[in-house]
């Protein structure tokens, strides 16, 4: 890593919502930005694309300063030789394929533009489309082009705002490719915005985590995931399930607690946390972790083992999810989201008012933070 | 002597093209600006459209005349009074126009992607190319529009010129007033081959007009 090279960014910014208070650093690398939607992430890199202007901070691009609040420089976004890239394509409608991708270099010399034109089609392999308009090809070429068109000027930062979230999983991973194989070769840091944790697992081995404009998290995905510590994020990772319980039990010598669902006779064991008995804490359990029978299981080392009834079935295309009610009697019922293939559901025979038991390991439950 | 639809030809075409060069920039700043007092200048930019033309002929004519301080102006540099000339009717016609021309440039700038600007911009280009290279292509539908719309409300343009132009032969008769005459006068062939001409000329205008625009739009989509 180059200190030349690095960006160092220092943000603050009152939003609607909330204020962006943000502050890091990327040296030669690809940091994934990761959050909900609406935790300020665009906002970030507006800001340091130079679309917006933050209220107070400091970005700086090697020796470059591009923002100060300091003594008051803002340099124009034209100036600032950052590629920006976001879902949109956004090219140009009345120029040809050719005449987009060389619209950034039009300063230099006719020859030596249509040299670095041609090289970026052919490594692109969209030489065959140079000649199109732009609405006679498909998305995913758009796509492609855009990113050319972006990468051809040699940005030394790369802002990349969920670029290929509409495209499907083959094209996505070549444009990913290309995308890598460029960095790599020109050694400058990219940001990528993205608010899928399988995306972000795959993209990077940094990861940031915003939430409400602040960085909460930086680190590896691993490390970040394996653990949610906020409802938002335990929703945006996956766990469809969350519960408001109390702390019934804690049985310190088997490292797990009995907790029971508020307001319902649902009892759950978990795995011990820092509660003592009659305490309130949340948890979260992914849908894909809860397995089904139509029989009471027995010889099972799971320890959560409950009754309930099937109230709906939705087809989800790739998979199956029920929405099972357990508890009743004296209490509240709970419901459950439970994630299984088509395969399984056809197998069972399962059909809407079915009783069935749900199977839970305890260390599949994960605590939050209140 | 030149005829009153030349008069008016020429009128409108002096017109439009002046109100593109003034139109242009003064639009930009409509669709662009920040400015929260934009509505106050969008509503005079509004004015001709709802005030008669005889209203706006009268102030323009007392601005225009001897005493005006446009009229003084023009008067001390070219030995001439404003009102009552060609130049004058030019200048009217402008502002009785104007609005026909910023309010389509206007929605047509405005209505480029501004998605598409942001591109242009982080690709290193300056408001100055962006303007040229994507603005003004993108917009140039209503652009035309505008320009045409100006034309046409020139060519059939009355009142002002009625109040301002004192209906001089061959300087500043326009077709329309020269058409009022002969009606005045009873000359009813002479009124409806004038008349038939002027439609002629605004129908065909539209219809390349719109011609154009859905090439264009076509070309786009």
């Amino acid at each position: 890593m180059n200190a030349s090279e690095s960006l160092h960014v220092e943000i603050y910014l009152p939003l609607q919502k909330f204020q962006l208070d943000c502050s890091f650093q990327a040296g030669c690398e690809v940091v994934v930005l990761f959050g909900p939607s609406g935790a300020g992430k665009t906002s970030v890199l507006d800001c340091i694309a130079g679309f917006r202007q933050p209220q107070r901070g400091r970005i700086t691009l090697g020796n470059r300063t591009l923002f100060s609040s300091l003594d008051g420089s803002d340099i124009p976004v034209r100036q600032r030789r950052i590629g920006y890239l976001s879902q949109q394509p956004a090219l140009f409608p009345h120029l040809s394929v050719r005449q987009n991708i060389g619209y950034g270099l039009l300063d230099m010399p006719t020859e030596e533009r249509d040299a670095r034109v041609d090289s970026i089609l052919e490594r692109f392999r969209i030489t065959p489309l140079a000649a199109s308009q732009p609405a006679m090809i498909s998305g995913g070429e758009q796509q492609r082009v855009a990113l050319a068109r972006t990468l051809v000027c040699q940005p030394e930062l790369l802002l990349l705002d969920e670029p290929l979230s509409a495209l499907d999983l083959a094209l996505k991973s070549l444009l990913l490719e290309l995308l890598f194989d460029w960095q790599r070769e020109r050694c400058v840091p990219m940001l990528y915005v993205t608010h899928e944790q399988a995306e972000a697992y795959s993209l990077s081995r940094r990861v940031l985590v915003m939430e409400a404009g602040r960085v909460v998290a930086d680190g590896e995905p691993h490390q970040i995931f394996s653990a949610p510590v906020s409802r938002e994020r335990a929703v945006l990772s996956g766990y469809e399930n969350l519960f408001e319980v109390v702390v019934e039990e804690t049985h310190p010598a088997l490292g797990t607690m009995t907790c029971r669902v508020e307001g319902t006779t649902v009892r759950l064991e978990s795995p011990l946390a820092n509660k003592s008995a009659g305490e309130a804490a949340c948890l979260a359990l992914r849908a894909g972790d809860i397995l089904i029978a139509t029989n009471r299981p027995s010889g099972i080392s799971a320890r959560n083992i409950l009754d309930g009834r099937i109230s709906e079935i939705e087809d989800r295309s790739a998979m199956v999810e029920l929405h099972v009610l357990c508890g009743g009697g004296s209490g509240a019922e709970t419901g459950f989201c439970v994630h299984i293939t088509r395969g399984a559901l056809q197998n069972l025979d399962l059909q809407t008012g079915q009783t069935v038991w749900l199977i839970i390991k305890t260390h599949s439950i994960q605590f939050l933070r209140i | 002597m030149t005829s009153p639809l030349l008069v008016s030809l020429k009128l409108a075409l002096v017109t439009s093209c002046l109100l593109f060069v003034i139109g242009m920039p003064l639009a930009y700043w409509l669709a662009f600006t920040r400015f929260r007092l934009r509505f106050l200048v969008e509503s005079v930019v509004s004015l001709p459209i709802v005030l008669p033309p005889t209203v706006l002929g009268f102030y323009l004519l007392l601005e225009f005349g001897s005493r005006g301080w446009l009229g003084a102006f023009w008067e001390r540099f070219t030995g001439h009074t404003l009102a009552f000339s060609f130049e004058g009717l030019v200048l009217g016609s402008i502002v009785y126009s104007l609005p026909f021309a910023v309010q389509p440039f206007t929605a047509a700038l405005a209505s480029v992607d501004s998605r598409l600007l942001a591109a242009s911009a982080s690709l290193g280009a300056s408001r100055w190319r962006t303007f040229w290279r994507i603005t003004f292509p993108l917009a140039l539908p209503g652009i035309i529009a505008g320009f045409a719309l100006s034309f046409a409300h020139t060519l059939g343009e009355f009142g002002v010129v009625l109040m301002l132009g004192g209906n001089i032969a061959g300087r500043t008769q326009t077709a329309s007033i020269a058409i009022y005459d002969n009606v005045q006068m009873l000359d009813y062939q002479a009124a409806a081959r004038q008349s038939i001409t002027l439609l002629a000329i605004s129908f065909a205008l539209l219809v390349i007009i719109n011609a154009l625009n859905r090439k264009w739009n076509w070309r786009l989509r």
